[in-house]
């Protein structure tokens, strides 16, 4: 292991990397292609199992029946629509304050991630809702405030895509995943206390320990592959951007002459 | 400070003499309101129950009007980099372009919902919640709008942009709102109105922070 490390530029002494060590896009290149197909075969792995463990393992619930397998896509899927939130504050955090040259790679490659994994949320809530709640969609707090989620990563994509210059959008959309930040927990403070005011408590809530440890295992499983494959997906859209600014420069390049 | 307070009376002079500002936002208030019924039909029992809801949605949709001009006009005349290289710390002024926004477009809209009450058949007893929640929550709008307006800063259509950014964070304002002026309508168990009006306080306190804080920042790399 270490050698391979040391070959790639990777050798700090006492403390393990610093963040500064990934801080070269070039580095990154040779990083994440060395990781990309290890990424990409515990995804493999973690959705392949985890499918068949909620598909053929898991019993069906006795209320719910065969339709609590959809909760096996929806939770973990929600789970990811938080974890890419957070990705994209840590990584704007980073991109405003050390100015790190990935860090807003990161964000950029993250958002339209995050807001994928949140739709899927969304249209699997949907799917289990109408069996079970006898509708597709209900104005119920989780639901809302994954919703106000979606148009806040739809927004930050907004934002990437108006404004050209990618070191100003950078700044800006920092700035703005900084706000939303701050912002979502009293969007979803709020969207509770509204919830609750027009009806009481849902019944149908999963709560960790409430459910089976035969209903857990498989939604764990299902969550460690969608969180590879979101790690994956993320890796190859950073080499893709990190590919796009080099060609912008080389072009630029060209142009002044 | 009297720079703070010179650069709240220039936009308000330039808000009210100039047009395009509080006095349209007041007439697409007006206008908003007025289509309700055409949409939903002249029941007065079904308007008032709907009525501080489409008198919130209308003061959101009103504030937003007006905030693509906030900062846009000061950057297309060159005003915007005096104003960031102006040894007034940057927070204040955003701070201040906010509260001009409020006084021209959140304060005569306050003014005029009463009246638009009325018009979807707003009980009297409703009407100082209304205005009280009004009061309180409206600068929550020009606040949050001024990170809106800062981080879409020379973009084009930066307007439809606002929207789409500043539209998620109205969510909070809009539930407390609501709640605070049903709160006489609505029987409701428990101080549920006072509780509500307390909570659209708090939110329009956090974003006395994050507007001139987050505005700032994206003004700084607006103009550099």
């Amino acid at each position: 292991m270490t050698c391979r490390f040391v070959a790639l530029g990777l050798h700090q002494t006492d403390m393990a990397w610093s963040i500064h060590t990934f801080a070269n896009p070039t580095r990154f290149m040779r990083f994440s292609a060395i990781v990309l197909p290890y990424v990409w075969a515990l995804a493999g792995a973690g959705i392949g199992i985890g499918l068949y463990l909620s598909f053929f393992v898991a019993p069906p619930d006795y209320q719910q029946g065969d339709s609590v397998r959809i909760m096996f896509v929806h939770v973990p899927a929600a789970w990811l629509s938080q974890f890419g939130y957070g990705i994209m504050v840590a990584s704007s955090i980073m991109a405003l304050i050390f100015r790190h040259p990935l860090a807003d790679v990161a964000a950029k490659s993250a958002a339209p991630i995050g807001a994928v994994f949140t739709f899927l949320a969304l249209v699997a809530g949907g799917l289990w809702g109408k069996p079970m709640w006898g509708t597709y969609w209900v104005w119920d707090a989780r639901t809302t405030s994954t919703l106000v989620l979606l148009f806040i990563y739809l927004g930050y994509m907004a934002l990437w895509v108006t404004i050209e210059d990618p070191n100003r959008a950078a700044r800006v959309a920092a700035v703005l995943a900084l706000v939303g930040a701050v912002n979502l927990p009293i969007i979803r403070f709020s969207v509770d206390w509204w919830n609750t005011l027009h009806q009481p408590a849902s019944v149908f809530r999963l709560d960790g320990p409430t459910i089976h440890s035969s209903l857990l295992w498989p939604l764990f499983v299902v969550a460690i592959g969608f969180t590879f494959f979101f790690l994956g997906v993320m890796m190859v859209r950073m080499r893709a951007e990190i590919l796009r600014r080099r060609v912008r420069t080389l072009q630029m390049q060209q142009a002044a002459g | 400070m009297s720079a703070f307070w010179a650069l709240v009376q220039r936009d308000v002079r330039l808000a009210t003499r100039v047009g395009g500002g509080g006095g349209m936002a007041v007439f697409f208030f007006l206008i908003v309101l007025s289509i309700v019924p055409f949409g939903i039909g002249p029941d007065l029992n079904l308007l008032t129950r709907i009525a501080p809801g489409m008198l919130w949605v209308a003061l959101l949709l009103s504030a937003l009007l007006t905030l693509d001009r906030l900062f846009q006009a000061d950057q297309e005349d060159g005003t915007l980099d005096l104003l960031v290289m102006a040894p007034q710390p940057l927070e204040l002024t955003v701070l201040a372009k906010a509260i001009s926004h409020w006084l021209t477009t959140g304060l005569p809209l306050v003014v005029a919902a009463p009246l638009l009450g009325l018009m979807l058949n707003l009980p009297l007893d409703g009407m100082l919640p209304l205005m009280g929640a009004m009061l309180v929550g409206s600068p929550a709008l020009s606040l949050l709008g001024a990170v809106g307006a800062a981080l879409a800063v020379g973009v084009r259509r930066g307007g439809l942009l606002i929207s789409l950014l500043v539209l998620p964070f109205y969510v909070p304002v809009l539930i407390f709102g609501v709640s605070a002026s049903r709160a006489a309508l609505v029987a409701v168990p428990g101080d549920l109105g006072g509780q509500s009006l307390l909570l659209l306080g708090a939110v329009s306190l956090a974003s006395l922070v994050v507007g001139p804080v987050g505005g700032a920042a994206a003004l700084r790399v607006a103009v550099k």
